[in-house]
């Protein structure tokens, strides 16, 4: 009996890793942006390309700022929680238009629906860059101060939003 | 004749240059790219280098790089700027720290438990062989019957 408990105990231990292992996603990385201030940009907007879109703008506000690109398919699972969100009226979702084109992303709002009040333009993934983005569509959380509080990678579902958005958004608010 | 030929001299002479090397593009800026792109992972494709992907995002970080190439910034700002965005992953030597001491001495620390297990066994297995001394008698049995053996076969 005592022969086998080592080499027992020992499988045991590789199973529960190789277990957790298993239910972490390799896609989501770890920002080390959350807790430190979002990045400032100014980019023309989507609708009216003279107005500028600045996270400056939004100070003393929790606002959410979702990358989004007409070409991309986990924009379009995403898109009717947004709506929904939007429509419950709790936090504003800003927009930022990744690396598309302009005619294409008018069509992908007209035919779908706009869940932003303003969408800003990132052409050249830049301000992607300069956030850390590396798969649309990605999600962050700001606060009043202009910090990133969490960072969603991936579509965003309704699951995560009443259980992390919501209530951090909430917090914030009350702060 | 000669006007003829001296005109194709001519014309023909900035083509040759246009092949030699692209312009625009300093070589010393690229192998610069180069050698920092290797030791930098892609994000997109996890097991790619920013050198040797074709994502959209790879080529936006290369240029990203190229630029700050160009602005002379050292190799360890421009390392910096994207950890800063994209934390220790986008380095493929991950850097020794409280996160990561485990990925540094496991290693080592398997080699130990190893050699500790193999030690224990062995000294284990030496215990158990039972030292039985042969007496003589025994002995000159033993050649006795082994030279019997010999000469009945």
């Amino acid at each position: 009996m005592n022969r086998f408990l080592l080499p027992l105990s020992i499988f045991v231990v590789v199973v529960v890793f190789l277990g957790v292992g298993l239910t972490l996603n390799p896609r989501e990385i770890p920002s080390p942006l959350v807790g430190k201030a979002a990045p400032e940009f100014s980019q023309p907007q989507l609708y009216d390309q003279e107005k500028i879109f600045s996270p400056a703008d939004l100070k003393g506000k929790v606002w959410l700022l979702n990358f989004w690109a007409s070409w991309c398919s986990g924009c379009k699972t995403e898109h009717p929680v947004l709506m929904d969100l939007a429509k419950s009226g709790q936090v504003p979702i800003y927009g930022m238009d990744y690396k598309d084109e302009r005619e294409e992303a008018l069509n992908w709002l007209r035919r779908w629906g706009n869940p932003y009040p303003v969408i800003g333009v990132d052409q050249a993934g830049r301000v992607g860059i300069n956030y850390g983005v590396y798969g649309v569509p990605e999600t962050y959380v700001i606060d009043k101060h202009g910090v990133i509080r969490y960072k969603q990678i991936g579509p965003l579902d309704p699951g995560t939003v009443e259980t992390k958005i919501l209530p951090l958004v909430k917090q914030l608010e009350s702060q | 004749m000669i006007w003829l030929t001296l005109l194709i001299v001519l014309v023909s002479g900035p083509a040759w240059a246009g092949e030699a090397r692209p312009l625009g593009e300093d070589p010393a800026v690229e192998a610069r790219l180069k050698h920092l792109a290797i030791e930098l992972r892609c994000l997109v494709c996890q097991n790619q280098t920013l050198a040797d992907s074709n994502a959209p995002l790879a080529e936006d970080l290369r240029r990203e790089v190229r630029d700050m190439i160009v602005k002379n910034m050292s190799d360890k700002e421009i390392i910096d700027f994207l950890v800063e965005r994209y934390g220790d992953f986008v380095l493929y030597r991950p850097p020794l720290k409280a996160t990561t001491t485990l990925l540094w001495v496991g290693p080592f620390v398997l080699l130990l438990v190893g050699a500790t297990v193999l030690v224990i066994t062995l000294r284990r297995r030496a215990r158990k062989v039972v030292d039985a001394p042969v007496t003589d008698e025994e002995h000159r049995r033993v050649e006795q019957l082994l030279a019997q053996g010999g000469k009945h076969s």
